[in-house]
């Protein structure tokens, strides 16, 4: 390469470019800068090169750009915006390093900016893209609070004489799990009470969790068997869903029934986890309901049933899958792996609905980020010396 | 958390020297008194922080309502110098933590010996008959850039940092936090920095002062530096021969001569 080759490139290089001093003052600009702004040859020299940006960027220039170019000997890839002779901004990308002596004192600055414009406005609709979304983000999370806390009953009404306690742990506050409870009278000794969880999240879940919720309290008046309820649910749900949906659900219904001593309690389950039992002895024990299918599947699912008496100084906890499948942080290990939940159950034993509930809830704190689905815990006690 | 993790408290240079706390301003973070640092470290016991939103301070510590005045940024400063336990503290604080500086003295001048304010400004928007070099317009501007800045801002600024292979030297100690400040915190403080107005605040300093303006600077420019000097009772003015805002990093040699001759003891 010639030296008329380099001096041509300097002076018509695709960029602007600038030698400048230590100080800012420019030396030499190049023929595409001074093209682009408008400016003869020879009138910047001596001028600071900062006075060919807007104030904004004068102000970001002396007090970031300049130091860390200062301190870090370069500057790579900044924003701002260059104003020509005729008063009109161009948008730069601006890159910067420094020309140090054998002392390490700074020389020079060497200097090069590009047209920007195509990208800022990118980057415009880009923040704009992003506000947007959070916008839109905060709207999904309001509105999954708002269903999320339509499909759970306000309060807890249990009846004379029994304590109910329950837990909602959210696992994701941008979406609608499909874990779901209640606990209501079906007459003045007798009080209905299911827990589940619907496949899946978001809204196609709720609704079938909205659906299942509304059938059970009315099939709950409707049939005195727990697995009747159950075969009820299983019919409209298959109905109304038709397998399109390719959602299911597991869950518990039973009754509570004021008895001499405490509550019979008479439940069925469709293929969901068993409830732990907590006797006023200090053992605990999971409710035989194992082998039950989830409803929604099939179209003659076998259901489970089990009927035991809550004594005083019992207690009774249903849950859903979010505490047993929660990963351990130990590779893919789940909870429940192991029987851990039993050791835990049997570890609190005696209990009350409330201790318990506040005991599993610590457990998921615990937990922390491996609770990867919603979890719903509820129990029931009856009090000592009722 | 402790105030020394909360504002990256580092205490540097003699230790039986008289206390010089160093103040970083808008922009960047303690590393800019670096060079100044080297100079005194023989002579002076040199404190260095962080303000909360910069640096390597605490994120956790933000507090958006707290930050929007001055008032928030002297409270802190007071707080350090009580649990260090500072005394007969000279405090050396640039640009707008000058500032920040007057408020915390003015509050409680009992642990501080002496104020070094450097390239100073009360106010940075003119008003009648008073220049502080911007317009209203200007700072709006200003404040919606770094908004603008929000997607290149902490990015643009980390490879700065990690490549400097003709000054390995530096790459040990200038921090991945360098300059690179959360654009959220950074526009809070920039509001905070360029719409206070403390000019009613400087007759009330009663702690001798030294104001250190440069030749040439277009955030506080000379008339300010005046303006200043002017309205602190029995105050000092050097300036230096120096251009830009920062003169502790364009002439850290001149910006620690002025700073040690007003700090020592007489």
């Amino acid at each position: 390469m010639t030296y008329l080759d380099i001096e041509d490139y300097w002076d018509h290089a695709p960029s602007g470019q600038i030698i400048a001093q230590p100080d800012g003052r420019m030396i030499r600009v190049n023929a595409t800068l001074l093209k682009w702004l408008g400016y003869e040859s020879n009138t910047l020299r001596d001028k600071r090169f900062t006075d060919l940006l807007t104030v904004s960027g004068r102000i970001l220039y002396d007090t970031h750009f300049g130091p860390l170019l200062y301190m870090g000997g370069d500057l790579n890839g900044v924003t701002v915006d260059m104003v020509t002779a005729d008063g009109k901004r161009l948008p730069m990308f601006l890159t910067a390093n420094v020309k140090r002596d054998a002392d390490q004192k700074t020389e020079f600055l060497r200097i090069s900016v590009v047209d920007a414009a195509d990208r800022r406005a990118y980057e415009a609709d880009l923040l704009q893209a992003r506000e947007q979304a959070e916008r839109e983000q905060r709207r999904v999370r309001a509105f999954a609070e708002t269903l999320r806390h339509a499909l759970l009953p306000p309060v807890l009404s249990p009846p004379p004489g029994l304590e109910a306690a329950e837990f909602y742990f959210t696992a994701s506050i941008d979406d609608v799990g499909g874990d779901f409870y209640d606990l209501f009278p079906l007459s003045r000794t007798t009080w209905g009470f299911f827990l589940g969880d619907v496949s899946g999240k978001g809204v196609d879940a709720a609704v079938v969790t909205g659906l299942t919720r509304y059938t059970l309290r009315a099939a709950a008046v409707f049939d005195d068997d727990p697995i009747e309820v159950l075969r009820n649910l299983n019919i409209v749900l298959s109905q109304e869903l038709g397998g399109e949906l390719n959602r299911f659900c597991t869950l518990i219904y039973g009754k509570l029934t004021k008895c001499d001593n405490g509550f019979d309690v008479h439940l069925a389950s469709g293929g969901h986890p068993p409830p732990l039992l907590f006797y006023a002895d200090g053992s605990a024990y999971y409710v035989d309901s194992i082998g039950g299918q989830a409803v929604g599947i099939t179209t003659e699912p076998r259901f489970v049933a089990s009927r035991f008496v809550l004594a005083p100084g019992d207690a009774l906890m249903l849950y859903t899958d979010g505490l047993t499948e929660a990963g351990t942080g130990i590779g893919h290990q789940r909870y429940d792996d192991e029987g851990a939940l039993l050791r835990f159950a049997k570890a609190h034993s005696p209990t009350t609905a409330s201790a318990i509930v506040d005991a599993v809830s610590g457990l998921l704190e615990g937990l922390g980020s491996g609770v990867k689905d919603d979890t719903a815990v509820l129990a029931f006690g009856v009090p000592r010396g009722s | 958390m402790d105030v020394h993790t909360r504002h990256n408290i580092n205490v540097a240079g003699a230790e039986d020297g008289p206390t010089i706390l160093l103040v970083h301003g808008f922009g960047c973070d303690q590393n800019l008194w670096r060079h100044v640092v080297d100079e005194l470290k023989s002579d002076f016991r040199l404190v260095l922080i962080d303000l909360i939103g910069s640096g390597s301070a605490d994120p956790a510590a933000w507090d958006t309502a707290k930050y929007s005045s001055l008032g928030g940024y002297a409270a802190d400063i007071l707080e350090i110098v009580d649990v260090l336990d500072l005394k007969d503290v000279v405090f050396v604080g640039h640009s707008v933590s000058a500032m920040i500086g007057v408020l915390a003295t003015i509050r409680d001048p009992g642990r501080f010996a002496k104020l070094v304010l450097l390239t100073p400004s009360p106010c940075y928007i003119d008003h009648d008959g008073y220049r502080g070099g911007f317009s209203r317009a200007d700072i709006d501007e200003l404040l919606q850039s770094l908004e603008q800045n929000y997607l290149g801002w902490s990015k643009a600024m980390a490879p700065v940092i990690m490549g400097t292979p003709d000054r390995p030297e530096l790459q040990d100690e200038l921090t991945a936090t360098f300059c690179r400040t959360d654009p959220e915190c950074a526009r809070v403080f920039a509001r905070t920095t360029f719409l206070s107005d403390n000019r009613a605040d400087l007759p009330r300093i009663s702690l001798p002062t030294l104001v250190v303006e440069c030749a040439q600077d277009a955030i506080a420019p000379r008339e300010v530096g005046t303006y200043v000097h002017a309205h602190i009772p029995g105050s000092k003015k050097v300036t230096l021969n120096a251009v830009g805002h920062c003169p502790h990093v364009s002439a850290p040699a001149a910006t620690a001569a002025a700073i040690a001759a007003f700090a020592r003891p007489a």
